[in-house]
């Protein structure tokens, strides 16, 4: 796996190339990372020509290990302004991996007003004009091109509000049941429209596959390594029952359930939008409640959701999502909110920095708190048509604060602030603050710690203990975020003694390295490192690793929490 | 340690708790219920008088906060009980 394709649509040429000697031993987030800083001028445009979109899998993928599909996309982002890394599952990076391609790299931008395609396969990379396809949602994009190169293709898109820029789109990735999957947060889909590119299909047919140097040994660690993710209660039991959804009544109870656009810690409605009831209606109703992301998870917390017509209506249906409309915007109907993730999925734009958006644009009078009705039509009528309105909310929770002079506008480098009220959790919300990707849960989570009690207990109410906690586990973040490896295997890494190690000899089976625990530290470590210079040589400092100070100003109920960290403790997180 | 009666007078030996429960701990035992116990009871009796065994408890909080298993309930206290689940 050593292909590198390079597109450059200013000329619109492709290429293909061996991978640089420093690049060997590097893929997913450590690879789209590398490429970004080396490549990328960090005081560019983020959709000017001299931004490149990178996709790398991971060094697992294509493997048989488990959960190991998922695919990383990197870029400058036009939401934070710094490095963004992105990873999801779906098919495509297991398609990557046995096409050889370690990575593919977007430069340039065209000189005329004309879209394009991409197909990846054996031969290498094809650029296509692109006409037929534009202006439509991701989930007739995914049927027109099944349709026309086949049920297997892999496809990577982006849906209308990539085409319009909008600073929080996304873009989508076919999953196994020819549904989407989502590369969120900090507008990767705005990148990708800017290059002009509708969407990249893959065909891996005669592909060369997988080369693993000693497959007994692989084969062994594979084994231990899944027998860890299944015996483990949450990876094994509670993600695949609940979801991620099950999530709303603990951090309800912790009061750390962020409520009325970060007003409240607990939501009276928590009950009617919880996984305990989410569970249940989608028994009911004869949807499925454990569905995988793509081929090999053996965790499944994706699920499909029908309506209240047993019809499909939404699928990979998350927590965040629910909290953001839910809770945050005080809506009690999960089917209003079901409504709205497909309706996402379709025009492709982030669900968590939409429903940030829209809790502040409800605070701002834009529409009332709780009207979920309201919602939908915006997401249809108004971001989905790209109208003033549309923009100002599709660009981000940052944009509609700015536009209507508001001061409680819960963002960390422009990136709405998820799920985890950082008062009451206050591991979580040293992550928002130094993470190179924004406020970002998933770059080191600390909830695991503070609130779940995996991995040990931090108390989530008091300072101590977080700072490390944070960056102990942003390191091992980033290093997990390179293998292909999807982030719920720190459930049982955390606490399985077995699982990393064999993770690590899978590594090594896999390429016939010999890299060590310390070896996999200084990995994660490198990375950080290297974002975090990007970011600082984009104008991103240590002030830009800071709270919103409402957090510092205004008690979160139940517990009358405060952020109350010093900017020195903070700062404190880089000192390794 | 009893169910609490709507009209059920607390006497002057006996607290009365919230007990909240979640996820699979829910099948078969209630979501939430009010109960009567002796003052000084701690979390543990409580929990092996619901029939739990202690190894399948993943999160145990009092009024929002986590608590040990000696921690003793004090009048008017809710008890939230979690097996160990996780998202994110």
């Amino acid at each position: 796996m050593d292909k590198i394709l390079r597109v450059n649509m200013t000329d619109l040429t492709t290429s293909v190339e061996t991978a640089p000697i420093e690049w060997a031993g590097l893929g997913g987030r450590a690879l789209t990372s590398t490429i970004v800083a080396k490549e990328v001028e960090p005081t560019c445009h983020p959709l000017g020509p001299y931004n490149k979109l990178v996709f790398a899998p991971g060094l697992l993928s294509g493997t048989a290990a488990s959960n190991s599909g998922r695919l990383s996309a990197g870029a400058k982002s036009p939401l934070t302004g710094g490095i963004k890394e992105s990873n999801v599952g779906g098919t495509a990076a297991q398609m990557f991996a046995r096409l050889g391609i370690q990575a593919l790299i977007i430069e340039g931008m065209p000189t005329t007003d004309n879209w394009y395609s991409l197909v990846l396969d054996k031969n290498g990379v094809t650029l296509q004009e692109e006409r037929g396809l534009l202006g439509l949602g991701n989930f007739a994009v995914v049927e027109a091109i099944q349709s026309l190169l086949g049920k297997k293709t892999g496809v990577i898109c982006i849906g209308p509000a990539g085409e319009k820029l909008l600073t929080a789109a996304n873009m989508s990735v076919k999953d196994p049941s020819g549904k989407l999957r989502s590369h969120g947060r900090g507008g990767l889909g705005a990148v990708m429209g800017s290059k002009r590119i509708k969407f990249i299909a893959i065909d891996d047919e005669g592909a060369p596959g997988i080369t693993i140097a000693d497959p007994e040994k692989f084969k062994a660690a594979s084994r231990i390594f899944t027998k860890a993710m299944m015996d483990h209660p949450v990876s094994g039991q509670g993600l695949p029952t609940y979801g991620t959804n099950i999530l709303v009544n603990i951090l309800n109870e912790a009061g750390g359930l962020p409520t009325r656009n970060f007003t409240d810690g607990q939501f009276e409605g928590h009950d009617l939008i919880s996984g305990e009831t989410m569970h249940d209606t989608i028994v009911a109703r004869g949807g499925k409640p454990r569905h995988g992301c793509h081929a090999g998870c053996v965790i499944q917390c994706s699920q499909v959701y029908n309506d209240k017509d047993g019809n499909y209506l939404t699928s990979g249906f998350e927590y965040e999502t629910i909290w953001g409309f839910g809770a945050n915007c005080c809506i009690k109907d999960l089917d209003d909110i079901a409504m709205a993730d497909s309706i996402m999925d379709d025009i492709g734009i982030d669900s968590i920095e939409t429903a940030v958006a829209f809790g502040v644009a409800m605070e701002a009078g834009i529409l009332p708190f709780g009207d979920g009705k309201e919602v939908v039509r915006i997401l249809r009528d108004e971001i989905g048509k790209g109208t003033p309105l549309g923009r100002i909310i599709g660009s981000g929770a940052g944009s509609v604060g700015r536009t209507y002079s508001m001061t409680k506008v819960p963002v960390v480098k422009n990136q709405g602030i998820p799920a985890y009220d950082p008062r009451s959790v206050k591991g979580i919300g040293i992550t928002y603050c130094t993470s190179p990707m924004g406020a970002d849960h998933t770059a080191g989570y600390t909830i695991a710690t503070n609130i779940l009690n995996v991995g040990g207990q931090v108390d989530p109410l008091k300072k101590d203990g977080q700072v490390e906690l944070s960056r102990n586990l942003q390191i091992a973040t980033a290093a997990i975020d390179s293998t292909g490896m999807c982030i719920f295997i720190a459930f049982p890494a955390l606490d399985i003694p077995e699982c990393l190690p064999a993770l690590i000899d899978m590594l090594n089976a896999r390429y016939g390295a010999e890299l060590t625990g310390d070896d996999v530290v200084s990995l994660g470590k490198n990375i950080l490192k290297t974002e975090r210079n990007f970011n600082l040589a984009a104008g991103l400092t240590s002030a830009h690793d800071r709270l919103p100070e409402f957090f510092k100003t205004n008690p979160v109920a139940p517990h009358q929490a405060v952020w109350d960290f010093t900017d020195e403790e903070i700062d404190a997180f880089w000192n390794f | 340690m009893r169910k609490s009666t709507p009209s059920g007078i607390s006497s002057v030996d006996s607290i009365t708790i919230t007990i909240k429960l979640f996820a699979h701990f829910r099948n078969g035992r209630f979501k939430e219920e009010k109960y009567e116990l002796p003052p000084s009871t701690d979390c543990r009796t409580v929990i092996l008088s619901l029939g739990f065994r202690l190894g399948e408890m993943g999160i145990v909080m009092v009024n929002g906060e986590h608590a040990s298993l000696d921690q003793l309930l004090q009048e008017g206290n809710t008890l939230a009980l979690f097996p160990l689940v996780g998202g994110g």
